[in-house]
């Protein structure tokens, strides 16, 4: 086997030019490939995780009915406290998950006293809401990164609208479940910048404020929002507390709950989707540029070393090893292509992290771009690049081993 | 025991209007360390004869035994199993592996044919080297040495799987007489020290004198066979 790789290697030294060409047509191939997955990759990350670390959480769980609704933040499908309960109780008892934050969720209206419009709240345990979407601190462009209760943390575009600054006393004014009306005055204490997204220009107050104004006995809780310790294990995560949500079921013998992940509440998923299919096609163009320079290159040495291949099939060469002779040419095509594709990707991506691409998303503006490179996409493309190697110096091998050493060795 | 032994072979092309007779009826012996050669003019048959007897061909009727072994009954694998262990070849054109040294082209058949440990391979090609004189030129590529010294690492690369047999079509033919005289008697030797059965093709008359079995081919039939001097068994 050496012997053949010995072979191999002098064969492509032998066309210097060609070889220089056809490797260098792979290299780009990769190092393209790899440019692109890591940063559609780290651009993906980084807006699942703006979505989910800012607002959404990772999952979110629900009375049945309520996501058919959301949109009117329904007062009539909150869960009761001893329902929310034992969602506590559940969620606690999974070691997946890190963080849960119950929210009351309702629609009201936001006065400065001489102007008047309307505002989406969240009423939160702010502690609990913190812990499960950490970059909701990040946001709060003015004021403390607390909130207590009489204190309410409004959308930047609100205040700017109606020129409400930190301190300002404002009044949430808001119908129950009851349809009767109540208000209450609350002290700005911060300004969030906006963030794309489902709530991302809702207001934040504390729970039981949010309960004081709809005339609660007890906190109702609209959306349970749950972090989880490993962001990978969301769909395993997800099934394994639909099972368990099932067997908590109404008078009807409904199911009473419902999980569904980030994907499945905001239309960003989307555009996650529509990277991957980006990066399956850019890949697909990777294994057409191998498959054909190499498929090329190797249908060239076999026309051209049709002697050779009499000159060896006569003395003795059984047609395996011909044919193993040109395979391991295009493997090592392969090899060199993805080595020094996948050094150059690893160098491209330091680089456009040193210089540092900035790019806006939705409301948020000058992110910084961290393009990282997976080591299983290094992987994954290096193997697929050999493997296509191989799959194109068969056809040509093929036809090498399968020639007549007499035909062969007539050739002029 | 006749090393070769070949019972009215006839070969046929079939060309896209007629069919050319290339041989008809051949019937010949050659036996074990002769040195022999086919003479004639050009179209005669010689080539076709040593694709046959090199089982690079199969006859279109007839028998063929080398070795005791019906090599027209052979595969395509089992043929070239066949051509690495009885058979050594040695070109016209020299047809040397560009790629590998004058050491490795000599080494390439031990390897890739034959499987040789490293030790003895080592021996062996050592040895060939300082028969044919080229031990000085081991590390050097076939585009580096000259006709002469390519054709010997030809005979080196034919003889040091230790064959029964070597067939030469017209080994001569790209090589002045001196050197050409030098490659005959070189591949002499070689008979003399291994054995080694030597069967060339030929149109070179002074070549032709250097043969001790001549055997004459015209259109494709043996006209004649003529012993010269002593066959050695």
């Amino acid at each position: 086997m050496i012997n053949l790789f010995k072979i191999a290697i002098r064969n492509l030294i032998r066309y210097k030019r060609r070889t220089l060409l056809t490797a260098s047509l792979i290299t780009i191939g990769v190092v393209f490939v790899l440019v692109f997955v890591s940063i559609t990759g780290s651009f993906k990350a980084m807006m699942i995780g703006q979505i989910t670390d800012s607002m959404l959480g990772h999952l979110q769980i629900h009375r049945k009915g309520y996501v058919a609704s959301i949109d009117n933040l329904p007062l009539n499908l909150n869960m009761k406290p001893q329902a929310y309960a034992k969602i506590a109780t559940v969620l606690g008892a999974t070691p997946e998950v890190a963080a849960f934050s119950p929210r009351l969720k309702f629609g009201g209206m936001f006065s400065n006293f001489t102007e008047t419009t309307n505002i989406r709240l969240n009423g939160v345990y702010p502690e609990k809401e913190f812990q499960t979407v950490p970059l909701l601190t990040s946001r709060i462009s003015e004021g403390k990164k607390a909130l207590n209760r009489g204190e309410i943390m409004i959308p930047a575009l609100l205040a700017k609208g109606l020129k409400v600054k930190l301190g300002d006393t404002v009044v949430i004014v808001a119908t129950n479940a009851e349809g009767s009306v109540n208000g209450k005055q609350f002290i700005v204490s911060g300004i969030l910048e906006s963030a794309t997204g489902p709530g991302g220009r809702d207001g934040y107050i504390h729970i039981e404020d949010a309960a004081e104004v709809l005339r609660m006995p007890g906190a109702e809780v609209s959306e349970v929002a749950v972090r989880l310790k490993d962001f990978s294990r969301l769909p395993a995560v997800v099934k394994q507390l639909d099972v368990k949500m099932a067997g908590e079921v109404n008078q009807e013998k409904r199911p009473m709950f419902e999980v569904h992940s980030w994907e499945q509440l905001s239309p960003f998923f989307n555009i996650a989707r529509m990277i991957d299919v980006m990066t399956f096609f850019i890949k697909i163009m990777l294994i057409a540029i191998v498959l054909i320079s190499i498929m090329n290159v190797m249908i060239m040495a076999v026309y051209e070393r049709i002697r050779e291949i009499g000159t060896i099939a006569a003395i003795g060469t059984l047609p395996g090893k011909i044919r193993s002779m040109f395979i391991i040419e295009g493997f090592c095509l392969g090899i060199v292509g993805a080595i020094i594709g996948g050094l150059l990707g690893s160098a491209v991506i330091l680089i456009v992290n040193l210089v540092g691409i900035r790019f806006d998303f939705g409301q948020q503006q000058g992110l910084l771009l961290k393009a990282t490179l997976n080591p299983s996409d290094l992987l994954t493309i290096s193997v697929i690049v050999i493997i296509v190697a191989v799959v194109a110096s068969l056809q040509p091998a093929i036809k090498a081993s399968k020639m007549e050493p007499i035909e062969a060795l007539r050739h002029v | 025991m006749a090393l070769i032994k070949a019972q009215n072979i006839t070969k046929d092309y079939q060309t896209e209007d007629v069919v050319v007779h290339a041989l008809q009826d051949v019937d010949f012996e050659i036996e074990p360390a002769s040195f022999v050669s086919f003479v004639g003019p050009s179209g005669s048959g010689k080539t076709t004869i040593l694709n046959l007897i090199g089982c690079l061909d199969k006859p279109t009727a007839g028998n063929l035994h080398i070795a005791d072994i019906d090599v027209i009954g052979l595969d395509r694998k089992n043929s070239a199993a066949f051509r690495g262990k009885h058979l050594g070849f040695i070109f016209q054109d020299f047809n040397l592996i560009p790629v590998l040294t004058v050491y490795e082209n000599i080494e390439y058949p031990l390897i890739m044919v034959q499987n040789i440990p490293p030790q003895e391979r080592k021996e062996r090609i050592t040895r060939m080297l300082a028969v044919v004189g080229m031990a000085e030129q081991a590390k050097k590529y076939p585009h580096q040495i000259s006709g002469g010294q390519k054709q010997r690492v030809a005979v080196a690369r034919a003889l040091v799987t230790n064959p029964a047999l070597v067939l030469a079509d017209e080994p001569t033919a790209n090589l002045d007489s001196q050197t050409a005289y030098a490659v005959i008697g070189l591949m002499k030797k070689m008979r003399d020290d291994f054995g080694t059965t030597f069967i060339f093709s030929t149109h070179d008359t002074k070549i032709v004198g250097e043969a001790e079995v001549i055997f004459r081919l015209e259109d494709g039939r043996l006209k004649a066979k003529e012993m010269k001097g002593g066959i050695r068994s």
